[in-house]
């Protein structure tokens, strides 16, 4: 259940379910997000424009010419919060990853004092849970590690990181879909698109409380899989 | 389907199809995108009687130089532009915005400037013959979506055309100009971050627009403002308008391309009624913000709305 709710400008609202940051309080913004993604679809709240879940608050936008922020509220106010279900559009994926392209698993495994095979261990043994996905299309953050992965983001950002590169930070692991500028720590690639513009009726297979394991391969499978 | 088209002979700096935007995708990290001043837009489709829908053209300082190549279209010119007609026969005609014009087949279009002015549009009667990508023509050139593959467009394109013209006659109507510099907004999610005094100096102070704009946001220049709280916050969702703080203490106003989240505190949010009047500025133009309630923002915005209509309603035939 949200803490908070206010306004954000004249055509934003802000659901804010406090300060944590975990699965279970992030599972709670996605309920919502779903909740209302079905609302909006079935054509009810006509003049909601987006949803945005993030690790603990959900932004809605709505076009003012159409909707009142007032309306929206009311309707917020009365989710029963006990009657939405995690698992009604929640998807279960396994990510293939080639650890071959790594960028900083030597400088990680010196910093944390655990070798090489153990970092991929740690990571390839987790279940990860899709907090939400953004920033640029189809990108999103993972978690919850280890805390024995704990690292900073680079003390200087890289200017061009692949396609498909696979970064951790903190708690957090993250894939890059486009090849752009970034500051996470390099583990590995997958050969999975992440945002498909070919693939019009859902060009984005990750979805904010999706689950993930990622699986191993090597770089002949990498290649095999990138041509498909 | 015909054979009508243009052909690009200066794409100009960034000229873009764009529409009202692609909604109910910013959970995958699509922002929405679409035109940046929407009242050039709709009252450019409603001159050539399409629909509020209808795709075009949208240009950023300098215009581009179009060649109608196959077909007779009829196009009109909204925002404040500079542009010329040049006639098959080498006359040259000097443009007029808020109206249509006929083109004939050897005829250009020579968009030459926006006038103290960022954005202009140009819409077609029938709409540019262009692919959408999840309902909407809108061009995001960072994540390469919308019509033309996401692409600007760029020299020796070819441009196609839906129709063949149907209605000869041409139109236009009155657009009041605003040259104000005062930008009003509301309160934003972390505004109790900043220090008393930087609140005070945020609506006191001018800010000049630097050239670091684009439309993903806009930096401004100005007296710097103190964050006594967390100069980073949990990244959550943004909304357009939204104007975050960097730890450095100039604003960002996050715009029709923001990034989908974000992880900066947001001292305010620029009204919907202000929204065009600030995208129109260019760099080196000072602002100064001024805070209003909410039911005053969602006032004012009816207001504009209804005279974005009387000028819609006020379109006329002319000669």
């Amino acid at each position: 259940m949200f803490k908070k709710l206010r306004n954000i400008g004249d055509c934003g609202i802000v659901c804010d379910f406090g300060d944590e940051v975990n699965q279970e309080i992030n599972s709670s913004v996605i309920k919502l997000f779903h909740h209302i993604k079905k609302e909006v679809l079935q054509g009810n709240l006509n003049g909601i424009l987006n949803y945005t879940p993030s690790y603990n608050k959900l932004i809605i936008s709505f076009d003012l010419e159409k909707i009142k922020s007032s309306k929206i509220i009311d309707f917020l106010k009365s989710v029963d919060f006990s009657k939405l279900n995690l698992t009604y559009n929640s998807k279960k994926w396994t990510i293939p990853i080639c650890y071959d392209f790594e960028l900083d698993l030597e400088d990680i495994s010196k910093t944390l004092k655990i070798n090489r095979d153990e970092i991929i261990n740690f990571h390839l043994n987790t279940n990860f849970f899709v907090y939400m996905v953004g920033f640029i299309p189809g990108h999103p953050f993972m978690g919850d590690l280890n805390s024995k992965l704990f690292l900073n983001r680079l003390k200087t950002p890289r200017v061009k990181i692949p396609a498909g590169s696979v970064g951790i930070v903190e708690k957090f692991c993250n894939i890059y879909p486009y090849e752009s500028p970034g500051g996470w720590n390099i583990i590995g690639r997958t050969p999975f698109k992440l945002f498909d513009k070919k693939n019009e009726s859902n060009p984005c297979f990750l979805a904010p409380g999706d689950t993930i394991k990622f699986k191993s391969i090597t770089k002949d499978e990498f290649e095999k899989l990138q041509n498909e | 389907m015909n054979n009508n088209f243009f052909e690009v002979l200066r794409p100009g700096i960034n000229t873009t199809f764009q529409d009202k935007g692609r909604f109910h995708m910013q959970h995958l990290g699509v922002t929405p995108g679409g035109c940046m001043d929407l009242a050039s837009f709709l009252i450019a489709n409603a001159l050539v009687g399409n629909t509020p829908s209808e795709g075009v053209l949208e240009f950023a300082y300098q215009g581009p130089l179009l060649k109608l190549i196959e077909g007779r279209t009829k196009i009109a010119i909204t925002g404040t532009v500079i542009f010329q007609i040049i006639k098959k026969n080498h006359q040259v005609v000097n443009g007029e915005c808020n109206r249509t014009y006929i083109l004939e087949k050897g005829d250009q279009i020579d968009i030459l400037a926006t006038k103290h002015s960022a954005y202009g549009y140009m819409a077609l009667e029938g709409g540019f013959d262009i692919k959408p990508f999840c309902k909407s023509v809108s061009v995001l050139v960072k994540a390469q979506i919308g019509a033309n593959e996401g692409k600007k467009i760029k020299l020796n394109d070819r441009i196609n055309i839906k129709l063949d013209i149907k209605n000869k006659k041409n139109t236009a109507t009155k657009v009041p100009s605003n040259n104000k510099n005062i930008i009003r907004v509301l309160e934003g999610p972390q505004f109790s971050y900043f220090s008393k005094e930087s609140q005070k100096d945020f609506f006191s102070k001018e800010y000049k627009i630097s050239n670091l704009t684009d439309r993903m946001g806009m930096r401004l220049e100005g007296i710097a403002l103190k964050n006594i709280v967390n100069t980073n916050i949990r990244s959550e969702g943004i909304t357009k308008g939204a104007i975050q703080v960097p730890a450095d203490g100039q604003p960002i106003i996050l715009l029709t391309d923001y990034p989908t989240i974000g992880g900066y505190p947001k001292i305010a949010n620029i009204s919907s009624v202000d929204y065009n009047l600030l995208i129109q500025k260019t760099p080196g133009e000072k602002i100064f913000f001024q805070l209003i309630k909410l039911h005053e923002a969602e006032q004012l915005y009816k207001e504009q709305l209804n005279n974005i209509s009387e000028i819609i309603k006020n379109i006329k035939e002319i000669n």
